[in-house]
């Protein structure tokens, strides 16, 4: 086992899943020669062809489309969409045709794809390169949404979004792309889809995230250990569909509950688990939930984006005010 | 000081051509020597046969629209010639994406008359299509499945398997990115797919001047670098000939290619429509005298293939035949409320259980 990035823990997943399946074809923009503008995909064309790792036009729209039309005959097509900022033109395929092949036809074509799109900001890129809208996308029935936190969690979660019979937007966290590096074992195992993750066990308060802020929730965790308090952490890693009974059980346990995310508040997913907790987990809380997120601002240039990404700080403080409730 | 050079004297460094194709002229007449099949006069009167039925199918379908008993339906009136002409040129391994108005290659196909008038009531079943297991159900949100016709040519090609994808569109579709995206990657990796655009002049209320300024619709496959055919949409010869020739190619090979069928649209846009609004009758009654119908059948009775015996006789048939169909339609219980979370993924996550379960106790 050797310590690899989660971008690299993304590469491995690709060239097992292309190995052990004929029919994956990974395609993109970049995606070939140049290994793609992350480097996801590196050393992928060399390996399994042109035919397989196909650099596409410049073009979104036809990306996914073309996703639909090649998993309607039983490949496995893995797209590649550079920066969610460039994912909207996608969205009227994934909306009106991927997310529903299966239904509008009663299970006589299915469409097995994979979207990968990068996802959120912190890495000091230009306008439109920054963008955390996955609640637009959690909203689509019939897909399934999913974002790893980890190099393990990228491996395995890839590897089951691959194999996983219905379409999959598969949100890669830009910001620890390259910071993230943990042990992964090239063993071809999948880690389960639906399910979220207990990142850390605590008494006193849930706190849930998802990608990138995983790190920073996790972060928040420790220091809310050196005052006393214990947190326990949630990654909620699939969005769609998403993983009400740990949810639930964890603020049951702790009855106390702060949702981190990167995107805007408003609309945001966090509002979703907001809204699950009070229809079913309201008699267990012991303070009001609350909602650590970025702003409802656009994404701000790399200048003030520190400012918007939610801070260890801003969590931390969620986490003591909702223990301090009475 | 500069010399002021005369634009002609540039060099020309591409030129490009669009053919037009066309055998039968209004009156049945020939207008030009017709492809070898046409001497095949079964299958001339098959495809006589499967227009006949379904303009006899759209008003049917009409009716039951205008009783309730059929959701919002799209005609095909005029352009029956088109679906017929592309569908027969297909085989059965091929891949049809149809768009809403193309019926009657989904019938030629093999799809059921009740699977259609299904699908119109409401009812997913009808895309089920107990024919054609890998033809996509017709496509409501213009061009879109344009894309997809390329990524199924895609898989074609690279598992080497000998099919076609066969894409059919309007002309209010070729203005979408959409179908431009899909023909500019099928010319570069040379698929084998066939994009028709069913150019009906009219895309809802926006005639064809304000929908392009281009002469063709066939010469926008010039700029995706594959040949583009402007074929008359009216003449289901020439639309047969046409897409066998394309399909060839492609099959072959040898790429990807755009028919344009130029037809005309004699009725509304939809059920929904009332497109006296935004066209005058005149211009309407002109086009009855262009139908594909009456065309072919005055060519095949001036080769003693066709009379009134036959016709009331076929008429009979499609009458029969259509009844049957909107019986077995009509009694078509709705399906069990609950099956709506059934096909959403292809096992249920448990997270829905409980809305599914929700759904069969408020029924």
């Amino acid at each position: 086992m050797s310590q690899v990035t989660l971008l690299e823990a993304l590469n491995m997943a690709l060239a097992r899943a292309m190995t052990d399946d004929a029919g994956v074809v990974v395609l993109g923009e970049d995606v070939g020669v140049n290994g793609g503008v992350f480097r996801a995909t590196v050393g992928l064309q060399q390996r399994f062809g042109p035919e397989r790792v196909l650099d596409t036009p410049l073009a979104e729209l036809l990306i996914s489309g073309l996703c639909v039309g090649m998993a309607s005959q039983g490949l496995r097509p893995v797209g590649e969409i550079q920066f969610m900022g460039f994912v909207y033109p996608c969205i009227d395929q994934l909306v009106n045709h991927a997310s529903r092949l299966r239904n509008r036809t009663q299970g006589r074509l299915s469409c097995p794809m994979v979207l990968r799109v990068p996802h959120g900001g912190g890495i000091r890129a230009p306008e439109h390169h920054s963008e955390s809208t996955e609640a637009m996308l959690a909203h689509i029935p019939g897909l399934r949404v999913v974002i790893p936190s980890s190099p393990e969690h990228a491996y395995g979660l890839l590897l089951a979004a691959i194999r996983d019979p219905d379409p999959v937007v598969f949100l890669e966290p830009t910001r620890i792309y390259r910071a993230a590096k943990g042990e992964v074992d090239d063993d071809g195992v999948a880690l389960p889809l639906d399910a979220a993750f207990v990142l850390r066990e605590g008494r006193d308060v849930t706190l849930i995230s998802w990608g990138a802020m995983v790190r920073e929730t996790l972060a928040a965790a420790d220091a809310l250990d050196t005052e006393g308090i214990s947190a326990e952490v949630i990654d909620l890693a699939t969005l769609k569909p998403f993983d009400e009974n740990t949810v639930l059980a964890s603020v049951a346990h702790t009855g106390r509950c702060v949702i981190v995310h990167e995107a805007a508040r408003t609309g945001g997913f966090g509002g979703e688990i907001a809204a699950l907790i009070a229809e079913r987990g309201l008699t267990s809380l012991l303070a009001p939930i609350a909602r650590v997120t970025g702003y409802d601002t656009v994404m701000p240039l790399l200048r003030l984006e520190q400012h918007y990404i939610p801070s260890v700080d801003r969590i931390v403080a969620a986490g003591r005010a909702a223990c301090r409730f009475n | 000081m500069t010399k002021n050079w005369p634009d002609n004297q540039l060099p020309v460094i591409a030129r490009f051509d669009v053919r037009y194709r066309n055998y039968l002229a209004p009156d049945g007449a020939i207008t030009r020597p017709p492809p070898a099949f046409a001497s095949d006069i079964d299958l001339l009167v098959s495809l006589y046969r499967a227009m006949v039925l379904v303009r006899a199918f759209d008003l049917k379908a009409v009716a039951l629209q205008r009783t309730g008993r059929l959701g919002t339906y799209a005609v095909s009136l005029g352009q029956e010639a088109v679906a017929v002409g592309v569908a027969s040129a297909m085989r059965g391994e091929d891949v049809l994406l149809p768009s809403y108005r193309d019926n009657a290659a989904l019938i030629w196909r093999g799809v059921k008359l009740e699977e259609i008038l299904l699908f119109w009531g409401g009812d997913e079943r009808g895309n089920h299509f107990s024919g054609p297991v890998h033809d996509f159900p017709a496509c409501i949100p213009v061009g879109s499945q344009a894309p997809h016709a390329a990524g199924v040519a895609y898989a074609f090609k690279l598992r080497r398997e000998p099919r076609v994808a066969v894409c059919l569109f309007g002309d209010g579709a070729t203005s979408k990115g959409d179908v431009y995206e899909a023909m500019n990657f099928a010319g570069v990796h040379k698929l084998p797919v066939v994009f028709v655009v069913t150019n009906n002049q009219w895309a809802i209320s926006v005639p064809l001047r304000l929908q392009t300024a281009s002469e063709t619709l066939a010469q926008k496959a010039i700029a995706a670098g594959f040949i583009g055919e402007q074929v008359d949409g009216n003449d289901v010869v020439a639309m047969h000939a046409a897409t066998t020739e394309a399909i060839a190619a492609a099959r072959d090979g040898r790429g990807p290619r755009l028919i344009e069928a130029v037809t005309y649209r004699l009725g509304d846009h939809t059920t929904a429509d009332d497109a006296a609004r935004y066209r005058p009758p005149e211009e309407v009654q002109a086009r009855w005298k262009n139908e594909p119908i009456g065309r072919l059948r005055a060519y095949l009775a001036g080769c003693n293939a066709w009379d009134k015996t036959k016709e009331e006789q076929l008429v009979a048939e499609c009458q029969t035949r259509i009844a049957a169909a909107v019986e077995r339609y009509l009694v078509t219980g709705p399906r069990a409320p609950e099956t709506m979370f059934d096909h959403l993924y292809a096992t249920l996550p448990p997270v829905y259980a409980a809305q599914r379960r929700d759904v069969e106790e408020n029924r």
